[in-house]
């Protein structure tokens, strides 16, 4: 199985291919349109900044071939933000993969929202074995808004919020199943089936 | 909910750790990846490796120790000790660290908390105060190992490290450190209560209602210890299950 990691400006690669060295696949870490358009799957991964990671990837059109790519795709972190309509951060447009909106967290308690947390409630088939309840490792100041259609997980902290979105083939979790344990790799392995 | 974190922290002397560790099924007990591994198992929540080198040829065994760490841990982890440049944080993060530490070098030079957040963003980045009471009656911020004192109030140079980035605060009150006598609840709230960021507290904590406490009234988000951890006094298991039980504070 050929398993590409998109390489931007704002993808931590090294921690996600390790994760998934440990369940047995070789990544490729590409920004190659044919070689991700070949790929069997995609991991979106993401770390730092929304409007410098969005500008990268309009510059290089990688925005529209993200957008028509139709394998297995799974963005991390920031990776699901990016694939959201519209992020506070930096009042930047974004991919718009998921029609949801990113929101900063409200002043109050501590922010970034970091550390383990437990899922309000899972659905669909990433989270087979992977019951509600479950904990995750998070890291994060935006939080994507809960969405009828589209929220596959929820979490908490002082707001409910989108902790995995889907539509058709993007999927999307907002915390890091690369550094979640076994249930991160729980979550891995079920992506890998898709 | 979110839960306390509770971290065990391995000092490293040229790829190696060193204190001898206490558990049941270690093969090597000086190798910091197959306790890595431990205690990820145990259910630790995150790791700091302090690399307490003093040569050069020490300091590229870490960077290697590091991206062989990173291959293992299915948690994050955090990597510190006489980091000076924003090259060399981006070395340690691309072996695989989640995030570096800071200490002596950002009170030196502030600015480098700036330019690590700038180009490895806040996530990646915990400035390490190393904290003690001096004749005035304040906490002021030591630096080398505590051995030097600094003009600098603990409180104010916290707020400017969060001002300027920083992810997080590691605040070890050098009062404790060693004591296994408690975390010092006093110093730990003021800080936690002055920054909008987490704080671990550190130095002192020797049994769980220690942890209760500097969780409840020290206000704190983590807190770290060594020797408990490594001599199996009260291993990451036991702690995790009085909290929850005895003090119900929630652990993962």
């Amino acid at each position: 199985m050929q398993v590409a990691i998109v390489k931007y400006n704002a993808g931590n690669s090294t921690s996600v291919a390790h994760a998934l060295r440990r369940l047995g696949i070789e990544p490729v870490l590409t920004d190659d349109a044919d070689t991700l358009r070949n790929a069997d799957k995609i991991i979106f991964p993401g770390q730092g900044e929304a409007a410098s990671a969005m500008r990268y990837l309009r510059q290089r059109g990688l925005d529209t071939l993200l957008a028509g790519l139709t394998q297995p795709f799974l963005g991390i972190c920031l990776g699901l933000q990016l694939m959201c309509t519209h992020t506070e951060e930096g009042d930047t447009p974004c991919l718009n993969l998921v029609p949801v909106q990113v929101r900063r967290f409200p002043p109050g308690d501590k922010v970034p929202h970091m550390g383990w947390n437990t899922l309000d409630s899972v659905s669909g088939p990433l989270f087979e074995g992977i019951p509600a309840g479950t904990y995750f490792y998070f890291v994060h100041s935006y939080y994507a808004e809960r969405n009828a259609a589209h929220t596959t997980a929820q979490c908490t902290y002082q707001v409910p919020f989108s902790a995995a979105l889907h539509r058709d083939n993007f999927h999307a979790v907002q915390f890091h199943p690369e550094k979640s344990s076994e249930a991160g790799e729980r979550l891995l392995h079920n992506f890998l089936r898709l | 909910m979110l839960t306390k974190r509770i971290i065990p922290c391995l000092d490293i002397r040229d790829g190696r750790t060193v204190k001898g560790v206490n558990f049941v099924n270690i093969r090597d007990a000086g190798d910091p990846v197959e306790l890595a591994a431990q205690y990820a198992q145990q259910g630790a929540d995150e790791l700091v490796f302090l690399d307490i080198t003093a040569t050069v040829e020490g300091r590229e065994t870490f960077v290697e120790l590091v991206a062989r760490i990173a291959a293992v841990l299915n948690i994050p982890f955090t990597v510190g000790g006489g980091i000076s440049t924003v090259e060399q944080v981006s070395r340690l993060l691309q072996a695989g660290a989640d995030k570096v530490s800071i200490n002596s070098a950002a009170v030196k030079n502030p600015q480098l908390i700036d330019d690590i957040a700038a180009n490895f963003g806040s996530q990646a980045l915990v400035v390490a105060i190393d904290t003690r009471t001096l004749p005035d009656g304040k906490a002021h911020v030591h630096t080398h190992g505590g051995r030097t004192a600094t003009a600098l109030e603990t409180v104010a140079w916290a707020q400017e490290c969060a001002r300027r980035g920083a992810g997080e605060i590691l605040l070890t009150s050098m009062d404790a450190d060693g004591t296994q006598n408690g975390f010092a609840l006093d110093i730990t709230r003021q800080v936690a209560d002055a920054v909008p960021i987490p704080v671990i507290a550190s130095g002192g904590g020797g049994t769980a209602e220690h942890f209760a406490r500097v969780f409840a009234q020290g206000r704190a988000d983590a807190g770290l210890a060594a020797s408990i951890f490594h001599f199996g006094t009260l291993p990451v298991p036991a702690l995790k299950a009085q909290l929850r039980e005895t003090y119900q504070i929630p652990v993962r």
